[in-house]
């Protein structure tokens, strides 16, 4: 791969925030290729690794929104961290799935989750101190932190996220045209 | 008489006494973006997608008629960037959450959003709270996708004779409303054959029991782009 050594290789940390992983399945899907990534790239931090905190990365893939404080944190480590953060998929995007509980107040969607839903007998609704309080309401990332690159899609399939990557990681500007581009 | 002929992007576009910028140019294969405009109803002129630089001034290719010698800008970076800024804030002005909506892949906004490239939707999200009605029988609509083109309107005031959808509001709070009493379309004399049901070019007035028969990934503007689909923007469903 371009003849660089692997002791060059850039560093790219991933996370999944309020997301169903989907994203990460889809870096998956380039399948065989995942070799050929990891002779330009290091993975620090990423679910892939299971190591929990980001050091100083070249890039940053971001998967889901923010719906608790707990992915505000992350985010912001990330941001720290990361020279370049890439938004991918909806959620990331525009808070996706888990922004449609927006239209919602909170409290009634934990009383429904937790208390009143159908075949709930005697449950409450969870308050250990260790757990990250929900936000309000479900935002995208960029209503956070400045982010570089989007990559949209739900998920983007494999083929966009190679393309994207490969873009990137040559020096040109990353883009995703028909049909690569989708938002579904 | 020789023919009349404007300049569009520096080509010659020939055209007839009349005709718009946006109908000539479709006549001559080129496209222009556009969300409002239909080639079967009167200009609207509202979703402003379709602005083209005419002799150096911002217009409506829809609505402003061709002249003989015009200097028109279409496909330039200026002009894609200002769309690409109205279908953002169109995105984040409603509730546009394409993997879960019926339209995608036949949805004119997403096509153009595709077109343009728009990557994010850039600006905060209004997550806006608006009704569905599910009473008719046939048609479900959907008011968290409405982009206020008033196609419907108009195909239901000028085609079917029937009136049964008007904007209502100003400014941020203008809205579709159904004109019946009760507000329900159940309670209109609305059918699936009107034309109004036809015309929608974004998710909001869908059919009923037809949503994913053709699956995702195999529909209009899943492989092709917008800008080689000439016809009519009429979307199948």
């Amino acid at each position: 791969m371009n003849g660089v050594g692997r002791e060059h290789r850039l560093r790219l940390a991933t996370a999944s925030l309020a997301g169903c992983f989907g994203c990460h399945m889809s870096l998956l899907d380039i399948d065989e290729r995942l070799f050929d990534l990891l002779e330009r790239v290091e993975i620090d931090r990423s679910p892939l690794t299971d190591v929990k905190h980001c050091s100083p990365c070249d890039i940053g893939l971001i998967e889901g929104g923010l719906c608790n404080a707990e992915n505000v944190h992350v985010l912001r480590e990330f941001r720290r961290q990361c020279k370049v953060l890439i938004a991918i998929g909806a959620c990331a995007l525009t808070g996706g799935l888990p922004a449609q509980r927006n239209h919602l107040p909170l409290g009634q969607c934990l009383q429904e989750v937790y208390l009143t839903g159908p075949g709930i007998v005697g449950g409450q609704i969870p308050n250990d101190p260790e757990l990250p309080l929900p936000l309000d309401k479900v935002h995208p990332i960029h209503e956070v932190v400045r982010v570089d690159y989007f990559i949209p899609g739900c998920p983007p399939s494999g083929e966009a996220i190679w393309k994207f990557l490969n873009d990137l990681l040559d020096g040109r500007t990353p883009r995703l045209g028909h049909p690569l581009l989708h938002f579904d | 008489m020789s023919q009349t002929v404007f300049l569009l992007d520096g080509l010659p576009v020939a055209f007839s006494e009349g005709q718009t910028i946006i109908e000539a140019a479709t006549a001559a294969g080129v496209f222009i973006p556009h969300l409002c405009h239909h080639a079967d109803f009167a200009p609207q002129g509202s979703c402003k997608l379709c602005t083209v630089k005419a002799n150096g001034r911002y217009v409506s290719a829809c609505t402003l008629p061709a002249k003989d010698g015009m200097e028109v800008e279409n496909n330039t970076p200026d002009l894609n960037d200002k769309r690409r800024t109205l279908l953002q804030m169109l995105f984040v002005e409603g509730n546009h959450f394409c993997p879960a909506c019926e339209k995608s892949g036949n949805c004119l906004l997403q096509a153009l959003a595709y077109e343009l490239e728009m990557l994010s939707p850039h600006f905060p999200e209004f997550y806006p709270d608006r009704p569905v009605d599910a009473s008719h029988p046939e048609v479900l609509l959907d008011f968290n996708r409405c982009i206020l083109c008033e196609l419907c309107v108009r195909a239901s005031r000028d085609v079917d004779g029937k009136h049964v959808f008007a904007l209502s509001g100003r400014g941020i709070g203008k809205h579709l409303i159904v004109n019946a009493e009760s507000g329900r379309l159940a309670d209109t004399d609305f059918s699936l054959a009107d034309k109004a049901a036809q015309v929608c070019p974004v998710g909001v007035i869908l059919e009923k029991r037809r949503g994913f028969s053709v699956p995702i990934g195999r529909r209009r503007y899943d492989q092709t782009a917008i800008s080689t689909q000439l016809e009519s923007p009429a979307v199948p469903r």
